[in-house]
């Protein structure tokens, strides 16, 4: 019942976009829950770098981009509430950079994020197996005032967010498979432009930013030890418009994107490096729309502060399957 | 435990609920102007200085109906059978068009430009096509409205209506026939009141003019200005403005107006800026001969320089002789010490940028995809003129002046960009990398320098109080090119300098043509 943090999955969204996305927190979107009074702080990195992106539908490459490669620092923090209520908080840097052409790349710190996860409801099924409902609500706000159209350079798109969640787990002995479901409203933008064309031409520096759907579907080893995942993510933009031929890409185009990826994590169980984890991720962009097609890995390390009461509770930072 | 979650749940819930029903719509900050409401009618208009017509009669307008007869019973009637069944949709076409027929279709023409200022995808061999005129609606579309492109296209629109509205003044003094509203009081007034003469109406020589004009700048465009010009002209009757002969009196002369233009325009020499691959290859021989560094493209293929010979393109204001006169001095030699200042000054500046600069580097970028710069200063004039309560023939006149001088500051800057046919920063060091594109032509002299200097020359004269703060802004559009890296500060220092003197020619012109 008590379990440690798990899935310091790079997601998908980090690596898909022509923007190039900052982490999302990572133990917002997985089945994992913190023991009561723990706190786990950790860092990550990820490298994501694509040549070919979809202006459009159309799938191209571009000689005055060449690669496109956005890593990524980021550090979070997951504070167990009490055993079925969590709390995560991330802030990622990340820097952009283009190959090829003259363009200047960029960097930063990019937005803060916050997520509320509870789990809401469990059932045991059969002897082994065991069934998991969660709930979580999150948001996003810019940390700092970077260029949001400054596409496919830009270090993120600027928008303040408000998501829900919606995550389903079943476990069957060490067999697992999750299912997550994300609604994301996304603020309007401001540019430092006075005009624009999207469909239509428009005089405003504000931007309309369409809502976001995400959805992860994830299946794998789950032990107290290890964890090994394969993965499957998407999201759509709910509107949004295509970018033209030859056109600069534009912080509300749509943006849709598939990514397959793997999810590998080792959380040491005892000795001197007990409470501390490492984990491992990669994904590659199958199809999209308005997006670059990259190719992502990424790693974290991450360890866990116990603040119960000495001796009260052996209560430790690993994976039960209760 | 279960309570909070059950609570938190439906504070989650509602919260969400009350964001998605946020109405996140965005709109044109000009959306919602009031009617024009102009200050003085400028009654001696008619009189006014005209650009290409020679006379204000060069185009005949027949002599309107009375009022008292059938004929215009007929088109009372009408107008109040529209008034009758008006639905919201109509009066919001009423509520737009009121606010002035040049401001709409000056950000109509805004909007074609930066719909169609995209540079052409490039073939598989590594060439380029070209869009032509002859077949607009292939790929690439014609035309790639880039900055030169689009200073023309606001210059051959405002100057067309121009002079359709001071033969339009002409016609409605000479036979003086009154608005509906005025004959006849059941008829209301839904888009305000003046005491102007309506026939022609002026608002459908507008339509007219501007419809024509699309025939040589943007044919793909025909249908949908018709559109615009059938709405347009429906809110003149609906709002009881113009009686339905004051509609296609005021058409036909707009039209036949933008004919005299359009046939400018077919000589004026830009059809063939684009030039030959012989012609470009030209420019690299002749620099390489006078011993400098030759301008090379930094895309990938390397594309063709933007119309290099839009520098004899024959402009508005001045002639070829000024052209060659108002040249620049040389830029200093590629090779020299004090280029190479110039060029570490430029990385310097692009290594620190801060984020004000970064502002202001996209605030003033206007490049793919935008109205450009000469669009971002109609934009700016626009805001101020709405303040002003001008009559449409004064809207027109001060829109003709402004984007007059911006077609003949592209001509002397192209001119300029091609005789000296200067490198890029990142030509000379690859080490700088810039805030925005790189514009696909020689650097010498700074095109945003040029453009805003002359339209704050220009409108510093119209609206005196405003003189030292489009200065200030054409200052900052010049620093913005340097802060990006895409530019030396020669090439806006000399560009403000040369751009104020084609703004000069603007002024003199606004001094005697018969509007102060």
């Amino acid at each position: 019942m008590k379990t440690a943090l798990s899935n310091r999955r790079m997601l998908a969204v980090v690596t898909l976009t022509l923007v190039s996305w900052g982490v999302r927190a990572q133990t917002d979107d997985d089945a994992i829950m913190m023991a009561k009074y723990n706190l786990c702080v950790g860092g990550m990195y990820s490298h994501s770098a694509w040549n070919y992106y979809w202006e459009g539908t159309y799938h191209r490459n571009n000689q005055n981009l060449g690669t496109v490669t956005t890593q990524m620092v980021g550090l979070m923090g997951i504070y167990g509430i009490t055993p079925r209520l969590a709390i995560v908080a991330e802030a990622p840097y990340v820097w952009t950079d283009a190959s090829a052409g003259v363009l200047h790349g960029m960097h930063g710190i990019q937005d803060l994020s916050g997520w509320l996860k509870w789990e809401v409801y469990r059932q045991k099924i059969g002897s082994r197996g065991k069934l998991k409902l969660f709930g979580a609500v999150g948001g996003s706000v810019p940390l700092t005032n970077y260029l949001a159209d400054y596409l496919p350079l830009s270090i993120g798109l600027h928008s303040r967010t408000v998501s829900g969640r919606i995550i389903a787990d079943y476990q069957l002995g060490h067999f697992f498979a999750t299912a997550t479901g994300t609604y994301t409203w996304r603020s309007n933008i401001t540019i430092d432009e006075q005009s624009y064309y999207t469909t239509q031409f428009i005089e405003s520096d504000k931007v309309y930013m369409p809502n976001e759907e995400t959805y992860i579907v994830r299946a794998g080893y789950r032990s107290n030890r290890l964890e090994i995942e394969a993965n499957l993510s998407g999201m759509v933009t709910l509107g949004g418009f295509d970018i033209r031929k030859n056109d600069m890409p534009f912080p509300s185009n749509r943006m849709d994107a598939t990514m397959a990826g793997a999810h590998a994590k080792y959380e040491f169980q005892s000795g001197r490096l007990k409470g501390l984890s490492l984990t491992a991720d990669g994904s590659y962009t199958v199809a999209g729309r308005n997006v670059g097609q990259s190719t992502m890995f990424g790693a974290g390390i991450f360890y866990i502060f116990d603040f119960n009461h000495k001796g009260k509770t052996l209560e430790t930072p690993t994976l039960k399957s209760n | 435990m279960r309570t909070i979650s059950y609570t938190t749940r439906f504070l989650v819930l509602a919260s969400l609920t009350v964001l998605l029903a946020c109405n996140k719509t965005v709109t044109s900050v000009n959306a919602n102007l009031a009617p024009l409401n102009p200050a003085n009618e400028d009654l001696n208009a008619g009189t006014w200085k005209l650009i290409l017509l020679s006379r204000p009669d060069t185009f005949a307008v027949a002599t309107p109906a009375a009022t008292n007869t059938t004929a215009y019973a007929a088109d009372l009637n009408q107008i109040k059978g529209f008034q009758h069944n008006l639905t919201g949709d109509q009066r919001g076409e009423i509520q737009y068009w009121s606010a002035g027929g040049v401001l709409r279709w000056n950000e109509i023409m805004r909007g074609l430009v930066a719909k169609y200022n995209l540079p052409p995808y490039q073939l598989p061999n590594g060439t380029y096509p070209i869009p032509s005129s002859t077949n607009p609606f292939a790929y690439p579309n014609f035309p790639f409205s880039n900055p030169p492109y689009a200073a023309r296209a606001y210059a051959y629109v405002s100057s067309a209506q121009y002079d359709a509205l001071v033969a339009c003044w002409h016609y409605k003094t000479l036979y003086n026939r009154p608005a509906p509203y005025v004959v006849d009081s059941t008829v209301q007034a839904l888009a305000g009141k003046t005491s102007l003469p309506s026939y022609p109406s002026e608002g459908a020589v507008l339509a007219g003019v501007t419809a024509e004009m699309m025939q040589l700048l943007f044919p793909d465009e025909i249908a949908n200005i018709q559109q615009k010009l059938q709405q347009q002209e429906f809110s003149l009757i609906a709002s009881g403005a113009a009686a339905p002969s004051d509609v296609t009196a005021g058409e036909a002369l707009g039209r036949q107006v933008a004919d005299a233009f359009i046939a400018r325009g077919r000589a004026d020499k830009a059809g063939s800026a684009v030039g030959t691959p012989t012609i470009w290859a030209n420019f690299v021989t002749t620099t390489e001969a006078a011993g400098q560094t030759a301008w090379v493209s930094l895309e990938t293929p390397a594309r063709p320089p933007m119309l290099p010979l839009f520098g004899s393109v024959k402009g508005f204001l001045v002639d070829s002789a000024n052209i060659v006169a108002l040249r620049p001095g040389p830029p200093p030699s590629t090779s020299s010490d004090s280029m190479q200042q110039q060029v570490q000054q430029a990385l310097n500046t692009v290594k620190n940028a801060t984020r004000e600069q970064l502002s202001l580097v996209q605030y003033w970028a206007d490049g793919v995809g935008t109205w450009t710069p000469p669009g971002h200063w109609n934009y700016i004039a626009a805001q101020d003129f709405v303040t002003q309560n001008w009559s449409e023939v004064r809207w027109a006149r001060n829109f003709a002046l402004l984007n007059m001088a911006e077609m003949d500051a592209a001509i002397e800057c192209w001119y300029t960009k091609y005789y000296y046919f200067n490198p890029r920063p990142t030509q000379m060091d690859p080490l700088i990398r810039t805030l925005t594109g790189v514009p696909n032509f020689p650097s010498y002299i700074s095109g945003h320098s040029m453009f805003s200097s002359a339209a704050a020359t220009i409108l510093g004269h119209i609206i005196p109080s405003r003189a030292q703060a489009y200065l200030t802004m054409a200052q900052d559009a010049a620093n913005s090119r340097i802060y990006a890296g895409i530019h030396y500060n020669i090439d806006c220092e000399v560009g403000m300098t040369v751009g104020q003197n084609i703004g000069n020619y603007a002024v003199q012109r606004a001094m005697s043509d018969g509007a102060e």
